[in-house]
């Protein structure tokens, strides 16, 4: 095991883990952080987006030791009071089935809105391609980053 | 068999005590892991019956109201619309409500299974009379204690008031005497007219939002408790093989492995860690040696052998009227199609998982089941315990589709719990929920139709299946409305385990059947729905047999959705594909529209029309409904699974094709109104999604698809 500094929602954490370790498992299990979530562990559904310097990443795939000193956020640090104009298009729309993708959705859209304020329906395609919905809300998810990039 | 009620009453405590207390929602009534009993805890909750309580608020004057939701929540929405039901009748405020999952409980809950599209429809009544009698002891409270006769008083948003003397209480001031009254007679217990309603048919939403926007730990791998260890368990790699021998000195040398061992008599090896991380890593080290015990399935020829079947008589068919021999013998026309469709794994997007902790005495599970009751009794049965000693509490599910229909998982817990010693978080790993599936079991349909005139005069359909029991309906349409009817069904038998799948049988059956319908139609020189409709008219004229459907709701949907979608109207360049369906006791008709993009047919709109009797919570009906319709539409159009030598050729999503955003089409709902006891919606819709888009594709195309996924014979889809 090794040691390692990281800087989650703001904070900083010393974690204790091998160097092969995915971000995704120290976030769960190390730190107790489980909106982050597991759906395939090889970069191809999204459920664990995070944002790594405010860009989306899959922490499925990248270890610990990846992290360094970056400024790792996940859903339970995108806002104080689950206010972040995603969050409320999300309850607008009743977005979620299961909920499970949803976490990973919300990184994946917020990053997407963070570099483009006002995404057209490809910019949107594209963007969000990455995170699988298995109960096919994908159209409710369009809509409500549509409608928290008018906000 | 009976649960202790006075556990359960102290599981509603904890329960109570845990809202948004952190880490541990969810599982939290697992007595020895349960939260600290602090101050904080309400201990004046009343429980009037086993669906609800209820105490006072913070401020004495109004009403907290505690619903237990009984049945597991898999996306399906039970959890709001359940206690919606009840709220209802109770005539609760509903921003008085808080929801609870209850456990596993069925000395209070009826069928707490998520399947079948039977959530709501089986506990409609039962939800309604738990609100009722509850409603009715507060009001006979509030009436003794003002002395007035119980018909002066009325209930309404958490309060009973007198209107001539003004008086008001609310239910929270109210339930203490209301528990010391002697329950009502179910005849006393008045339920109101649906022209009442004042909640149900309001759109509210999902009761766990808040928990799901913010990460909060509500799925079954969210659990965890002191002392709790991580399994993952190695099995055999293809169907038809066991485990001969294995070297677990690389997995153990791996950090924070602890145990490994054989056990599934003997033909699985366990993994017990202390990280989820660990116990992947150390199974990946472990090397075993695996020998073939029997043959070795492949796909190609096990679609050899389904095709020969299609060929052959069964030995009894499923349905027989008519002569259907005479039929085709004097047709003028015949048409004969086969349709063919692979193995699909479920896919749940949260894998496959449970916590167990198995001490000398009990045995505790909790995590995402859609049929805890029977996991309960295969538990006890595999540990030789007694079935009052094993509890089952429930986690939301991420997904389930009828994977979790299943306790395999549960098994597997328990018994390494078990063995470990010690409670387990038992993982599967993407790859072992696609690779040790309860698949949708590959199937093919031969449909022949004869036709004299401009009638369909005789109907004979042959199915045949691995592993896959009766895959013809043979009390759904066409019988009924076809004096030639015959329905054989062929099952195979394959050591591929399969099971329920999302709307099981007809997920492929009605794709098929609504192809063959619009290549009927065709033939006959008429319109596709006008087709149907004269046929479902003769269901009602000319009944043959016995057959399950509503012939005049049928009609009522094809003509609901041929209205919202324009049909037969659309503009330039928009090709209309229809189809129709009734199972799960609901009616669905849909309307796909493609448009051409160069070479590529896409679908753009689909536009359902839905016959659900009475919408409880019409968002999250029109959520169940667009997602039944996209699921269909992905796996019709690429959804792939296949066998080499028993060895699963998909083994996650770089492989296995799920539908992602851009592809889906935009879909609209549309209710037919109705004062009818309401069905389930979890299903119905999906079936008839992909042959709305092959009638809508050939439109377009010229060609019509006979194969599932679509993609793997319609090269432009892309
Ligand atoms: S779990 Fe990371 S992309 Fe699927
Ligand atoms: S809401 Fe279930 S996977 Fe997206």
């Amino acid at each position: 095991m090794a040691k390692y500094d990281i800087t989650v929602n703001g904070k900083k954490h010393k974690v204790e883990a091998d160097p092969d370790t995915p971000l995704l498992w120290v976030l769960r299990d190390n730190l107790g952080l489980y909106g982050t979530k597991y759906g395939c562990g090889i970069g191809e559904c999204g459920a664990c987006t995070i944002h790594y310097n405010g860009n989306a990443m899959r922490s499925c795939s990248m270890t610990v030791a990846d992290v360094g000193e970056a400024a790792i956020t996940t859903i339970e640090g995108l806002s104080e009071t689950a206010s972040h104009p995603l969050q409320q298009a999300w309850r607008e729309h009743d977005v979620p089935q299961c909920g499970y993708c949803q976490a990973g959705q919300i990184m994946s859209a917020a990053a997407l809105l963070a570099s483009t304020p006002n995404p057209d329906d490809d910019e949107i395609d594209a963007a969000m391609y990455a995170n699988i919905c298995r109960c096919g809300t994908y159209n409710k998810i369009k809509a409500a980053i549509k409608s928290a990039a008018s906000k | 068999m009976t649960t202790d009620l006075q556990h359960s009453r102290r599981q509603f405590l904890k329960i109570t005590a845990t809202v948004g207390g952190g880490m541990m929602l969810g599982f939290s009534w697992l007595k020895p892991y349960g939260e600290a009993e602090g101050a904080d805890i309400i201990t004046d909750f009343i429980e009037l019956n086993g669906y609800l309580k209820i105490a006072p608020d913070a401020t004495g004057k109004g009403s907290l109201i505690t619903l237990l939701s009984p049945n597991p929540e898999v996306g399906q929405n039970v959890k709001t619309s359940m206690p919606m039901i009840v709220a209802e009748e109770l005539c609760a405020n509903w921003k008085d409500v808080r929801v609870e999952q209850a456990p596993l409980n069925t000395a209070v809950f009826k069928r707490q299974v998520a399947g079948g599209s039977q959530s709501i429809r089986q506990t409609w009544a039962t939800l309604r009379n738990a609100g009722a009698t509850a409603k009715h002891l507060l009001v006979e409270a509030a009436a003794q204690e003002w002395g007035v006769p119980a018909a002066e008083c009325e209930a309404s948003g958490s309060f009973v008031k007198h209107a001539s003397s003004g008086r008001s209480a609310s239910f929270g001031s109210l339930a203490a005497a209301a528990a010391k009254l002697t329950p009502p007679a179910p005849e006393a217990v008045k339920l109101k007219d649906p022209s009442e309603f004042t909640l149900i048919g309001t759109s509210q939403g999902n009761v766990d939002m808040e928990a799901i926007l913010t990460g909060k730990p509500v799925f079954g791998l969210d659990q965890k408790v002191p002392g709790m260890l991580y399994s993952t368990a190695l099995r055999p790699p293809a169907f038809g093989q066991k485990l001969k021998s294995f070297d677990d000195k690389a997995a153990k040398a791996v950090n924070g492995v602890v145990q490994v061992f054989r056990f599934a008599n003997d033909n699985k090896i366990a993994v017990v860690a202390t990280s989820t991380w660990a116990a992947i890593k150390g199974k990946r080290a472990l090397q075993a040696v695996w020998e073939d015990d029997g043959t070795l399935e492949s796909t190609a020829s096990q679609y050899e052998a389904m095709r020969k079947k299609l060929d052959e008589a069964a030995e009894q068919p499923k349905r027989n009227d008519g002569d259907v021999k005479a039929a085709f013998a004097t047709a003028d026309k015949i048409i004969e199609r086969v349709y063919e469709s692979p193995y699909l794994p479920h896919n749940p997007m949260e894998p496959g998982n449970f916590f167990a902790n198995v001490t000398a005495d009990k045995v505790e599970l909790s995590g995402p089941a859609q049929a805890p009751e029977r996991f309960r009794g295969e538990v006890a049965k595999l540990l030789g315990r007694d079935e009052s000693t094993v509890s089952i509490g429930l986690t939301r599910m991420g997904g389930g589709f009828g994977r979790r229909l299943r306790g395999d998982f549960v098994l597997e817990a328990a018994e390494i719990s078990s063995i470990a010693k010690a409670p387990v978080q038992h993982v599967y790993t993407r790859e072992d929920d696609m690779t040790a599936g309860i698949y949708r079991p590959a199937s093919m349909y031969k449909f022949r139709a004869a036709i004299k005139g401009e009638q369909l005069v005789g109907y004979h359909l042959t199915g045949a299946g691995l592993n896959a029991g009766n895959v013809v309906r043979e009390n759904f349409f066409p019988a009924g409305a076809i004096e030639n009817c015959l329905m054989e069904s062929h099952d195979l038998p394959s050591k591929v385990t399969t099971g329920p799948w999302r709307a099981p049988v007809t997920n492929f059956l009605a794709s098929a059947e609504q192809s063959f319908f619009d290549e009927i139609a065709e033939a006959v020189g008429k319109d596709p729905v006008q087709f149907r409709i004269e046929l479902f008219e003769r269901a009602k004229a000319n009944p043959v047999g016995k057959f399950e459907y509503d012939a005049e709701r049928s009609i009522g949907v094809m003509k609901l959705a041929a209205e919202k979608s324009n049909w037969g109207k659309a503009p330039a360049g928009v090709h209309q594909g229809f189809s129709a369906y009734f199972c799960h006791n609901s009616y669905v008709a849909e309307v796909a529209e493609v448009k051409m993009e160069g070479r590529r047919p896409v679908v753009k709109r689909v536009v359902c029309a839905v016959d659900c009797g009475i919408v409880i919570n019409p968002v999250a009906a029109i959520n169940q409904c667009e997602g039944g319709v996209i699921d269909g539409i992905g796996h019709a159009m690429y959804g792939d699974f296949t066998l080499e030598k028993g060895k699963p050729q998909q083994e996650n999503f770089d492989k296995f094709r799920l539908i992602r955003m851009g592809e889906q089409p935009a879909v609209e709902v549309h209710f037919v109104k109705s004062n009818t006891d309401p069905t389930g919606l979890g299903e119905p819709t999906l079936p008839p999604a992909g042959g709305a888009v092959a009638n809508a594709f050939y439109r377009a195309t010229k060609e019509r698809v006979y194969v599932q996924p679509f993609v793997k014979v319609m090269k432009n889809l892309g």
